[in-house]
């Protein structure tokens, strides 16, 4: 495989990705408000006029709050992975790309990587902006700088990108299916269902997020899925499949 | 096909012509049946790269970024075709200056005409300077104006010794463009010249107008040309003769001598049109 290939194709979806405003606002403001939001959230609790939360209370909020990028990952993909090929679709553009001297795999690891690296940075921007700020709210509380930390990192540098991928990988193929952009973005947004689930049974103590073998399990189940996924969609992008069988 | 031919597919809807250029620019595989590319094995895997690397194609929806400028469509497809940044400047300035285009360079490719975007798209299978180019019906869905354009670009390409696979079912297009035609219904039905699938439906016939006709001009022009059969209308001669186009001076010629005064000569009797509707009536 030529990564050559796979950045022209990734730097077209940016360069396309930069003209859509939805894209850019998904990408970027998203992740900035949530980034201003949960410290706001911390502040609030803080400083509640019954004397606000416990140090032990906000050691379980606080991992709780960090999660929330994972739910990012698996979001924000889900609009730019669904322009892109949907996108593609519309355009009928993918039948000039697919005649050019490029691969499947160049072009599907392109289009993954157009998904993932912005998606990526903006959400590990934002995380460090959440952190700075919450440290900033909690130092006086706890007595120490509660982030970065180990479970912080595991989360934001290995379960981020990994949900990441996964999001890419299942947005390739509801995009295989159909042919609006909306409609895939709505369907793709079906895999927020999981975190969700994991993000309330951590609020409610069911599952420790502060946990570093629990992160890592869950870390561990995210990567298995996202390897079973690529089978799927390295099945489902064949340049025949794309133009005989595609909606 | 041979090298710097330009070679016609028509054939109605649904007949198989683009899946057939589909299978050529090894998108999608054959079937059945062999067919190389500059010596390379369609439906080979390991040659397919090289195959796409030496066609260009314009697909039957032009599928162009509509967001990206006219100069970005083409400097991406230039690199995905390895083209160096010199090749790419040089090539996206040529082609756009040639279509017309180049004064929209830097203009998002969706705010286009139709006909613009086909030019566009012409433009982009030829970044790469291929020796082949397929290209899907052109001129569908185009005014007269942009067809025309189009079609005289085809024609400009063809000077340039470049070979062209054209689908269409535009007849009158490919009688003009084309050296050889195949003429499709999910099976191969003919091929040949323009001329040569004209004679296929029935002969043409030489056609005289005189001022007025005469014993004498039909007894000449019987022992003139023997295997002839001349039919009398009026003031017009009819003769049903092989090769008709060929022997028309020669009829003139007969006619005057024997006395008779000629208003107007020329041929009639199957045309392209006839054959291909023949044949893929038949095939129905």
């Amino acid at each position: 495989m030529r990564l050559s290939q796979s950045w022209i194709v990734a730097s077209k979806d940016f360069a396309t990705f930069l003209k859509k405003r939805n894209i850019i606002s998904t990408i970027f403001v998203i992740p900035l408000l949530v980034s201003f939001l949960l410290p706001g959230v911390i502040w609030y609790v803080l400083h509640q006029s019954q004397g606000g939360v416990s140090p032990s209370e906000l050691v379980v909020l606080m991992p709780a709050f960090t999660f929330f990028y994972l739910i990012l990952a698996g979001l924000i993909p889900t609009t730019i992975a669904s322009y892109s090929i949907v996108g593609e679709k519309v355009e009928k553009s993918l039948e000039p790309l697919l005649a050019t001297p490029t691969t499947d795999a160049e072009i599907l690891f392109g289009k993954g990587l157009a998904a993932f690296v912005l998606p990526v940075a903006s959400i590990l921007c934002g995380a460090a902006l959440f952190m700075g700020l919450t440290d900033a709210f909690t130092r006086d509380s706890l007595g120490y700088y509660f982030f970065p930390n180990w479970n912080a990192a595991i989360v934001l540098f290995l379960m981020v990108p990994l949900a990441n991928i996964i999001s890419v990988e299942w947005n390739i193929l509801v995009s295989s299916r159909v042919s609006d952009v909306r409609i895939a973005a709505q369907i793709g947004s079906l895999l927020l269902i999981p975190y969700g689930g994991v993000y309330v049974a951590g609020e409610l103590d069911v599952i420790p997020l502060g946990d570093t073998n629990t992160l890592l399990m869950i870390a561990g189940v995210i990567a298995l899925i996202g390897l079973l996924l690529l089978f799927v969609v390295r099945a489902t992008f064949r340049r025949e499949e794309i133009l005989t069988k595609w909606k | 096909m041979s090298e710097g031919e330009v070679f016609g597919f028509l054939g109605p809807n649904g007949a198989g012509k683009t899946t057939t250029v589909r299978m050529l620019c090894c998108l999608i595989a054959k079937t059945s049946g062999e067919a190389r590319i500059g010596g390379y094995d369609v439906g080979n895997e390991a040659d397919s790269l090289k195959i796409r690397q030496m066609i260009g194609l314009v697909p039957d929806n032009v599928g162009l970024y509509e967001v990206l400028s006219a100069y970005k469509n083409l400097d991406i497809y230039g690199r995905l075709y390895g083209c160096s940044e010199a090749q790419r400047k040089e090539g996206i300035q040529h082609f756009l200056t040639m279509l017309g285009l180049w004064e929209k360079k830097d203009v998002p490719a969706g705010t286009f005409s139709k006909g613009m975007k086909q030019k566009l798209a012409i433009a982009r299978a030829l970044i790469h300077d291929p020796k082949v180019l397929f290209m899907d019906e052109p001129t569908a869905n185009l005014d007269p104006e942009s067809s025309k354009t189009v079609r005289d670009f085809i024609l400009e390409l063809k000077k340039e010794k470049r070979t062209i696979f054209l689908n269409t079912h535009n007849l009158d297009e490919a009688q003009r463009i084309c050296g050889r035609i195949a003429i499709l219904n999910t099976g191969l039905m003919a091929t040949g010249t323009p001329e040569e699938l004209e004679s296929l439906v029935g002969r043409r016939k030489a056609v005289v107008e005189l001022e007025q006709t005469s014993d004498r001009v039909v007894s000449s022009l019987a022992k003139q040309f023997p295997e002839s059969n001349v039919a009398v209308d009026g003031s017009k001669l009819t003769i049903d003769m092989a090769e008709a186009d060929r022997w028309i001076p020669d009829i003139v010629d007969t006619v005057v001598r024997a006395g008779g005064r000629v208003h107007s000569a020329g041929v009639v009797g199957s045309t392209l049109e006839d054959t291909y509707l023949k044949l893929v009536r038949r095939e129905k």
